[in-house]
């Protein structure tokens, strides 16, 4: 009667100490260059090294800019911070994937890619949407420079277990919806806090329908509803996403890997901490209007009211409307945008960007959007290319970039100005997120796309 | 490994005032640094300094009377952001315990990661505290991590408090997280031959 979390948690738990801090088995550790410094100072300072090298690798992705990725970097912080993590990488020989090479791109976008992430694996990373890799079927969190520091030591971190709930959507989508519509839709539903302390199985018909790529956003933004992770438990689609990948088994192994993965399921009578259900046929293409994203709506639908608020949230919310320039009952429909940015770890995979282009192909971007197109990685660029979604995307008149987290956050050289309303397929609409009082707008690629092409706020159902 | 907790006895720096957030004790500016190091210098930046960087004189950092190892501050010590460069910098100025009547709880899982021991006393206890350092800046606390307990010195004012006992092993030891993990390097090891 265990949960798929249960299973893989205890098989890679190494001893509980009093007072139920685990330790625990880490597979796999990714590393970027803004939490990592520290810890490998920490170690030079403990005169220690890396445990277990070949179970970490790395890969710079949040100050990069997204073009001329063959020039120096500019800004000198940002400079350091790269090239403070290539030094650390040589020194302990541990892989990375230095920018500009083929195999470089956003690290929760380049784990799955590569073949890294399996399923039954624990992975960290010094960054929140390592929960991203649970859509394979692991336990993938985020963890703090402290922890990244233990598990380059150790190979394990000290943890104590989460409580366990089940997110199951029943049901067919409607057209037109996608996951990132699911996760917007939830969130929405049981607010930022709602996860706090749980690690999140998601099931149901409606998950199992998904896409590999697809799980991956569902997973990723599990954390803004506060869960520790989310997973997903691996199936033919996992299967067939992973064979034939670079670090995937091979051959014989692989034949008993999928054995092995195939039993990685929460057993029937398996009891949740807490369980959901939502069906599916409720979700309507989703967009955020607010400053944290469990402020969604459908996309024709109108800004809440906040009547029936305690006092401090009705204080909060107007904050919220107040920074946006918003106001309740506004609808979401025709409101001006202006900048359009397609990518993150969140929706910058090979899906997304065909979604985009098929849906722009033929038509053209509008005057006022300033539209950032950004692979999620190297090889997703490579694909767009060979694909032929650049043309489409030049012939529209738009611009594919080089990949990078880029205007998710405000860290590297793709910033929002001040005031300006920004469409993003990315996962955090806080305040300043993507720059300075920069505006944000939560969606998917395909609302993302109607918004492109007609410079305001569309329901892209309209637009089929 | 670092410097073995286990009693103390120090004059106070007090700071009564409460929720005090992350942003207050290392402003977010400071994070895009590469080493751990230096933090101190930046501690409670923009209370401690003006724009041009000489010291604010009301500012009790900056006081020739008040020093010492032991930061004393209003409830709800810590909360905001958990960057653990907050714990970095409180650690880094030299301070080797905080005492609060609450912490927020990220703030001292981090402290305790760094080697620094956040200490709840009562409501009371902490008022006492800031009247008797108000009253005498050589006032001392004895803090006795083995027995648990903290004290005016010099005075019946004493408590126990609470503390997770592998954390208190850690810190007693000078061990941290990594060395504890370091040490165990031979179960992890037959573990992974499993
Ligand atoms: S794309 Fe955004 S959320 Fe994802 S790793 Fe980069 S900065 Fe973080």
């Amino acid at each position: 009667m265990n949960t798929l979390f249960d299973k893989i948690w205890d098989s890679h738990t190494v001893r509980v100490l009093d007072g139920g801090s685990c330790v625990l088995y880490i597979d796999r550790q990714y590393i970027h260059e803004v939490t990592s410094p520290q810890a490998f100072a920490g170690l030079r300072k403990r005169g220690i090294g890396v445990f277990r090298p070949a179970q970490v690798t790395a890969s710079p992705d949040h100050n990069i800019p997204t073009k001329n990725q063959h020039l120096p970097i500019a800004e000198p912080q940002s400079a350091q911070q790269v090239a403070t993590l290539e030094k650390n990488c040589a020194e302990n020989g541990i892989r990375i994937f230095p920018i500009g090479s083929e195999r470089n791109g956003i690290i929760h976008v380049i784990g799955p890619q590569t073949g890294l992430t399996q399923p039954g694996m624990t992975i960290v990373c010094g960054d929140s949407h390592t929960s991203t890799h649970g859509a394979l079927g692991c336990i993938a969190f985020g963890i703090g420079t402290s922890e990244v520091e233990m598990a380059l030591a150790s190979q394990c971190i000290l943890q104590s277990k989460p409580k366990s709930m089940r997110i199951n959507v029943e049901g067919e989508l409607k057209p037109c919806v996608c996951s990132k519509d699911i996760i917007l839709y939830i969130i929405s539903k049981l607010g930022t806090g709602g996860g706090t302390g749980y690690f999140v199985e998601f099931a149901g018909s409606a998950i199992r329908s998904l896409s590999m790529e697809a799980r991956m956003t569902i997973c990723n933004m599990s954390i803004e509803m506060g869960a520790r992770g989310g997973m997903i438990a691996p199936d033919s689609t996992t299967f067939d996403y992973l064979r034939g990948r670079e670090f995937a088994p091979k051959g014989e192994e692989w034949e008993k890997a999928v054995e092995r993965w195939s039993k990685l399921r929460s057993d029937d009578d398996a009891v949740f901490d807490k369980e959901i259900t939502f069906d599916a046929a409720d979700i309507e293409p989703m967009i955020t209007y607010g400053t944290n994203p469990g402020m969604g709506i459908a996309v024709n639908g109108e800004i809440p009211s906040s009547e029936g608020m305690d006092s401090a949230s009705k204080i909060s919310y107007a904050k919220a409307l107040g920074y946006m320039n918003f106001t309740e009952g506004d609808k979401m429909v025709g409101k001006p945008v202006d900048y359009v940015f397609v990518g993150s770890c969140t929706n910058g995979r090979i899906e997304d960007l065909r979604t985009f282009a098929n849906f722009v192909k033929g038509r053209k971007k509008a005057e006022n959007i300033t539209a950032w197109i950004v692979p999620g990685s190297k090889e997703v660029e490579r694909m767009a290319i060979e694909e032929g979604l650049r043309d489409i995307l030049e012939e529209a008149g738009f611009e594919l970039r080089q990949p990078g987290c880029s205007a998710c956050l405000a860290m590297n050289e793709d910033k929002i100005p001040a005031g300006k309303y920004c469409v993003a397929t990315s996962n955090r609409n806080f305040e300043g997120r993507q720059g300075p009082e920069a505006r944000t707008l939560l969606a998917g690629p395909l609302v993302a796309a109607a918004a492109a092409v007609t410079g305001v706020i569309t329901d892209p159902r309209t637009m089929m | 490994m670092r410097q073995k907790f286990t009693t103390l006895s120090s004059t106070v720096v007090p700071l009564p005032i409460e929720n005090i957030d992350t942003d207050q004790i290392i402003p977010a500016r400071f994070l895009k640094a590469t080493t751990r190091e230096g933090f101190g210098e930046n501690l409670f930046r923009d209370w401690r300094y003006d724009k041009d960087g000489n010291p604010k004189p009301s500012f009790v950092m900056n006081s020739p009377i008040y020093k010492g190892e032991i930061l004393v501050a209003g409830k709800n010590f810590g909360c905001g952001s958990s960057r653990e460069h907050a714990a970095w910098a409180i650690d880094g100025a030299g301070f080797r315990a905080v005492v609060s009547s609450f912490f927020a709880d990220i703030f001292r899982n981090n402290a305790l990661n760094n080697g620094l021991l956040p200490v709840v006393v009562s409501e009371e206890m902490l008022a006492e505290i800031f009247k008797a350092a108000e009253e005498n800046a050589s006032m001392e606390l004895h803090i006795d991590l083995p027995a648990q307990t903290i004290e005016i010195v010099g005075t019946e004012i004493k408590e126990s408090f609470e503390i997770a006992p592998y954390k208190k092993q850690c810190l007693m030891s000078g061990y941290d997280d990594v060395d504890f993990l370091v040490s165990i390097h031979s179960e992890i090891e037959s573990f992974e031959k499993r």
